[in-house]
């Protein structure tokens, strides 16, 4: 393959922006926008009450200064916070989306038409603020699971919303938890009732359109005893020069026995591998609660996108003997720059915890792993295991790992294992004399070092993982 | 089958090889031997398409065609294999994954159907069998927590597997012990019919009482300095470089 055939391949396909006409507030952030959005999107009164008290908060706070990133200032009245694709009149079903819209995402491989949709995965679409649907309503109904957007849960479950929203992660957690908190226009909802398996896959494709909108969403998913559910998100944006603010946060509770599979594929447009210019600085929190004994919650996630990444998807492990893991492959190329991680805090006893974290830098990146694995002193016999691998790709990237490791017990165990290697070409060279072309070589050698992640994906997106790691990676070695 | 002519080559601005000239026909078995640094292992890499080395002159034909500006992969195509002194690991893909792929890529490029994953099974444990390779070296990884001995015998396996026209072994007889490098002998000996050529890359003389080569040749500082028989090698043993080449004083006999 010639350089430039590589080159225009590896360029960010899902770069293209939909013409569409968009109703949005005017730029800036102050009480009366936060009121104007609660009206517009008929909320009660508690969840006026909740983005109040965490504007209030927000004003505050500091923007965290610890991670190993270079974030240039943001300015926040410089963004809108509201900004949705005009529709006439409410839909009834998937179906009648906009066709600009439903090319917008056929170009995405997010097919929204009956006939071609992704079997087996039940698809929830938001476009910049707005759900324009969710796929597979009527299957799911009948297993009794609820997967749809915030506004509507807010519409339909205020009750389940009042209690667990904020429940995970509080109003104050962080700077940008509680920017979410006070201007989050939409997510998704996920219930799964007692001793109920999802028939299916759940799954919420993200796309930001608009160019000087921020997105905040706001992601809730409960699990009830002996349930169990695998959920995945995807996310893409246009290619713009300049940079869009990615603000979510996502809530998991799962009680007794229950199980939650929480899957990320992020593909946020990076910038200019070349300037640095434009990209999304994705900010996100995301945290799990295992309250019930035995419970389980699983994180995977396939971090290939965005300028800045600042992510720690955590566990708090509560119940007795419950289980909290944490698989990921981050991808830096470019001038990117990622911090990611965990935090394992073990509260109840017997817990364990798996932290298996790729990291992958190449040209002028820099990635960090950051991990908390925190044994608190009644979690007695708990266990974790750390693993963290790092793979540097030429010599001008950077690969940074800090683990904070805290044990408040003598029963406790913890391992924390870590290497670093570059992909050499001393390993392409042995690959291709065995007859294996390059760009065969790059995919195999890649997918060997995040094969224990990409494992633990559904088995749907799995493939789709790696070619997206490999198409990334090819105009970076060699 | 291989010719090389006139090679020199340089890393990094310093030059390695000096003008290297070496014919080796068909069903033929040559051994290059010399002291550390001579350029042995430089020679096999440069066959084999390392773009870390720069070629400043000369050629390298096989069967006629010259290898210049071909990819590694390419090379391998037209039947060359190289067995590496020091197998990189390589985590995460199964010796299986990998000879699948490296099978079928050059059956690709032979104008052959791929090999299904039960046939290449079947020949995998005639060959693994064969060479006296243990049955798990289908799982592991590549190379990975290999002991230096199971490396070698990793790359002989691949080697029989890829059945290619011309081989180079680069040191495979290092780090071996007697029982281990009697069973490499064994399948190299294997592998030698009429239409294959051979050049053994080595340090010492011990291997070439297992492997019979047609021809020995010596390489000091880049160049070819003394070719001959069999003989040449066991002469090599008994006198050492130096006295041989008279590399201390400057003046040769």
């Amino acid at each position: 393959m010639q350089t430039e055939e590589i080159l225009a391949s590896s360029e960010y396909k899902y770069g293209f922006s939909t013409e569409i006409e968009t109703e949005r507030f005017p730029l800036g952030l102050n009480e009366e926008v936060i009121r104007e959005l609660s009206r517009k999107k008929k909320e009660p009164d508690f969840l006026l009450q909740f983005r109040l008290k965490a504007y209030r908060k927000w004003l505050t706070m500091k923007e965290p200064s610890w991670a190993h990133l270079r974030i240039p200032p943001i300015d926040f009245q410089k963004i809108c916070y509201y900004s949705a694709p005009k529709i006439k009149q409410k839909l009834e079903s998937l179906d009648q989306v906009d066709p600009e819209l439903r090319k917008t995402f056929e170009r995405l491989g997010v097919p929204i038409d009956e006939q071609k949709r992704l079997t087996n995965v039940a698809v929830d679409v938001v476009f910049d603020s707005i759900s324009l649907g969710t796929t597979f309503q009527k299957t799911l109904q009948e297993a009794g699971v609820v997967l749809c957007s915030m506004s509507e849960a807010v519409e339909k479950y205020p009750e389940l919303i009042e209690r667990y929203l904020g429940s995970v992660v509080p109003i104050g957690d962080n700077f940008f938890s509680a920017l979410n908190s006070a201007v989050f226009s939409e997510g998704s909802f996920v219930y799964v009732p007692k001793g109920v398996r999802s028939p299916m896959e759940l799954s919420t494709y993200f796309r930001i359109n608009d160019k000087v909108s921020g997105q905040f969403e706001r992601t809730l998913i409960l699990a009830e005893e002996d349930s169990y559910v695998s959920y995945l998100e995807g996310c893409t944006a246009p290619s713009y020069d300049t940079n869009q603010l990615h603000a979510a946060v996502v809530e998991l509770v799962a009680l007794d026995r229950a199980e939650i599979k929480y899957s990320t594929v992020q593909n946020w447009y990076a910038g200019d591998p070349k300037t640095g210019l434009g990209g999304i600085w994705n900010f996100v929190t995301k945290r799990g609660r295992c309250q019930g004994v035995s419970s389980k919650i699983s994180w995977t996630q396939v971090e290939a996108g965005a300028a800045i990444t600042w992510k720690y998807p955590s566990c708090l492990l509560q119940g007795d003997g419950s289980i909290g893991e944490f698989y990921s492959v981050a991808l830096t190329t470019g001038h990117m720059q990622a911090d990611t991680g965990t935090k394992m805090i073990h509260l109840g006893k017997n817990t364990r915890s798996t932290i298996v974290s790729k990291g992958i830098s190449a040209d002028v990146s820099s990635n960090s792993y950051r991990g908390l694995v925190k044994i608190a002193p009644q979690a007695e016999g708990s266990r974790n295991y750390t693993q963290c691998d790092s793979m540097l790709i030429q010599d001008q990237c950077s690969a940074n790992t800090f683990p904070y490791i805290e044990v408040g017990n003598a029963t406790s165990q913890v391992e924390h294992e870590a290497s670093t290697s570059k992909m050499s070409e001393e390993q392409l060279f042995y690959l291709q004399s065995r007859g294996i072309e390059k760009e065969q070589a790059v995919h195999m050698i890649l997918s060997g070092f995040c094969k224990d992640v990409i494992r633990e994906m559904p088995l749907e997106f799995a493939v789709e993982a790696q070619k997206l790691l490999a198409l990334k990676l090819e105009h970076s070695v060699g | 089958m291989l010719e090389i002519v006139n090679l020199v080559v340089a890393k990094e601005g310093r030059v390695i090889l000096k003008g290297v000239d070496l014919r080796i026909g068909s069903g033929e078995i040559h051994a290059m031997m010399g002291p550390n640094g001579a350029g042995k292992s430089t020679l096999a890499k440069i066959l084999a398409g390392d773009a870390s080395y720069e070629v400043l002159e000369g050629d390298i034909l096989l069967q006629g065609q010259s290898l210049m500006g071909l990819e590694p992969e390419e090379r391998a195509h037209l039947g060359l294999f190289l067995g590496f002194q020091y197998p990189v690991e390589i985590p995460g893909i199964s010796n299986t994954q990998f000879l699948l792929a490296a099978l079928n890529a050059k059956r690709a490029f032979q104008g052959k159907d791929p090999l299904e994953e039960e046939a290449f099974s079947l020949l995998l444990q005639e060959k693994m069998y064969n060479v006296q390779v243990k049955e798990e070296f289908r799982h592991r990884n590549i190379n990975e927590g290999f002991s230096g001995g199971e490396k070698k015998r990793n790359e002989i396996l691949q080697m029989a597997v890829l059945e290619p026209l011309v081989a180079i072994l680069d040191e495979t007889d290092s780090g071996l012990d007697i029982d281990a490098m009697k069973i490499v002998a064994a399948g190299v000996n294997q592998f030698m019919t009429a239409d294959k050529s051979l050049l053994l890359i080595t340090h010492y003389q011990r291997l070439l009482s297992y492997i019979h080569p047609h021809m020995v040749h010596v390489l000091v500082d880049g160049r070819i300095v003394r070719t001959g028989d069999a003989s040449l090698a066991m002469e090599l043993e008994e006198r050492g470089y130096d006295e041989l080449l008279c590399v201390k004083d400057g003046v040769c006999n």
